[in-house]
């Protein structure tokens, strides 16, 4: 049998606003969790412009390190806008923010334990209007200093790109983390191949 | 100022014979649009200049897997975006089916797909869309579902109208449907646009001619398949989705 040829991909252009984000997306952690964290930034273009018609979907691994097996998007009920995707107790790893008129994005989530080998980190997918092919891109936290320094994604970097994906921490458990598509501290971004 | 379809033709020409000459030097064919693509003049500002940083080889990698969907994330209905109001909306109505499938050809199973288009006259139900063509009181325009052991998806809509955009004098998106699809692992991930065979726009679309590879974009066109229409109801169109994937796929026991 030949390998079937792929699908090539396409942006998700400026019209998907009301299709694609859930209501409350970025809401990860469960409703009251103690240990919820703030995770925000902007998304902004080659001229430092913020971009207010992008996606961005995070994926993670839950504080003990282990890949949420619990199924669940953040769909609501649209009545009672109860949820339906999601029980709201248990936590699945997964959020999907559009960004808003500012280009700013926010996620409230639980820290991601390690995995074997690597230092704490969630996994972030980008698309916008312009952007004719997604991006994958990572966010690290700043306080995993020798995990960090070992993580094999993050020592392979140049020390001037490498910080574009350690998050800041900001006050009351909160991290601030811009996505830079183009220009001036650019972020990096990875090839999965 | 805004380019003229002539001088976008020209840009789109001009991508398409430095492809041909990377080809003929060897380089392999390229499935995706190139992030830089200037006759899609969004694209500008909006591509990273650095190369991407390779990921390879690892199999702790977070993004092997990804996240988990099931019964809770749909309803038997949200497949049929004909049936979300009062009344009917007014169109062609059309099916379009087809499979999820990874590079070695294994269905894809339970995961979610999700499609949103403009209706029937062109218009998009986004408060950002400014083209002064009727709203459908009866169409939204969006679905969701998840796809079965065989891998299978099926949309019952209504045919979208082409549209309008700005991206340079008189330019016009052909009608196309656009999917979001999860595959087993975060790495599949794919959003891209199904179009409809024989449309005349083709050539004048910077986003479909980004795929500069002419199989590749040939792949972006479902077929129409008539034994499949349903007699007095509604024609079938048939489109496989083929993800990307890493060499090795973290894949759930069972699976
Ligand atoms: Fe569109």
């Amino acid at each position: 049998m030949s390998r079937p040829e792929l699908t090539p991909s396409q942006t998700v252009g400026p019209f998907f606003g009301y299709a694609l984000p859930f209501p409350d997306g970025g809401t990860m952690a469960p409703a009251g969790h103690p240990d919820t964290v703030t995770v925000h930034g902007y998304v902004l273009d080659g001229a430092g412009a913020p971009i207010p018609d992008a996606l961005v979907e995070l994926w993670q691994a839950d504080p003990a390190g282990e890949f949420p097996r619990v199924g669940g998007s953040m769909r609501r009920n649209p009545v009672d806008g109860g949820y339906l995707g999601r029980n709201g107790v248990d936590f699945t790893g997964f959020g999907r923010i559009a960004t808003d008129a500012k280009g700013r994005w926010v996620a409230r989530t639980l820290l991601p334990g390690a995995r074997p080998g690597h230092a704490p980190h969630i996994s972030v997918c980008v698309f916008a209007r312009g952007l004719l092919h997604h991006l994958f891109t990572r966010v690290y936290f700043p306080e995993n200093t020798e995990a960090n320094a070992a993580d094999p994604l993050l020592s392979s970097l140049d020390a001037a790109r490498r910080g574009t994906l350690v998050a800041t921490a900001e006050q009351d458990r909160t991290y601030r983390f811009d996505i830079r598509l183009q220009g001036e501290r650019e972020t990096v971004f990875l090839d999965f191949g | 100022m805004s380019a003229t379809q002539r001088e976008i033709d020209r840009e789109i020409a001009e991508q398409l014979e430095a492809y041909e000459k990377r080809l003929a030097g060897g380089a392999p064919a390229a499935d995706h649009p190139a992030r830089d693509y200037p006759p899609y003049r969004s694209s500008a500002l909006r591509h990273p200049k650095q190369p991407l940083v390779a990921v390879t080889g690892d199999p702790e990698t977070v993004e092997l897997s990804g996240p988990v969907f099931g019964p809770t994330d749909v309803t038997d209905i949200d497949n049929d975006l004909t049936r979300q109001h009062a009344g009917e909306p007014l169109g062609e109505r059309m099916t379009v089916t087809g499979r999820l499938l990874d590079r070695d050809g294994r269905p894809v199973r339970g995961q979610l797909v999700e499609i949103w288009q403009a209706n029937s006259a062109g218009r998009y139900a986004h408060h950002r869309d400014q083209h002064p063509a009727p709203l459908d009181p009866n169409f939204t325009g969006f679905g969701r579902t998840i796809t079965d052991d065989d891998g299978r998806y099926s949309f019952t809509t209504i045919r979208p109208g082409p549209y309008p955009w700005r991206n340079h004098t008189n330019a016009w998106r052909p009608a196309h449907i656009h999917f979001s699809v999860f595959g087993n692992a975060f790495t599949q991930r794919l959003v891209t646009q199904m179009y409809f065979p024989n449309d005349p726009l083709f050539p004048y679309d910077p986003i479909l001619q980004s795929v500069t590879d002419p199989s590749a974009r040939q792949r972006l066109v479902a077929r129409y398949d008539h034994d499949l229409s349903e007699p007095e109801f509604s024609l079938k169109y048939r489109w496989d989705i083929v993800l990307d994937g890493p060499s090795a796929t973290w894949i759930e026991e069972g699976r």
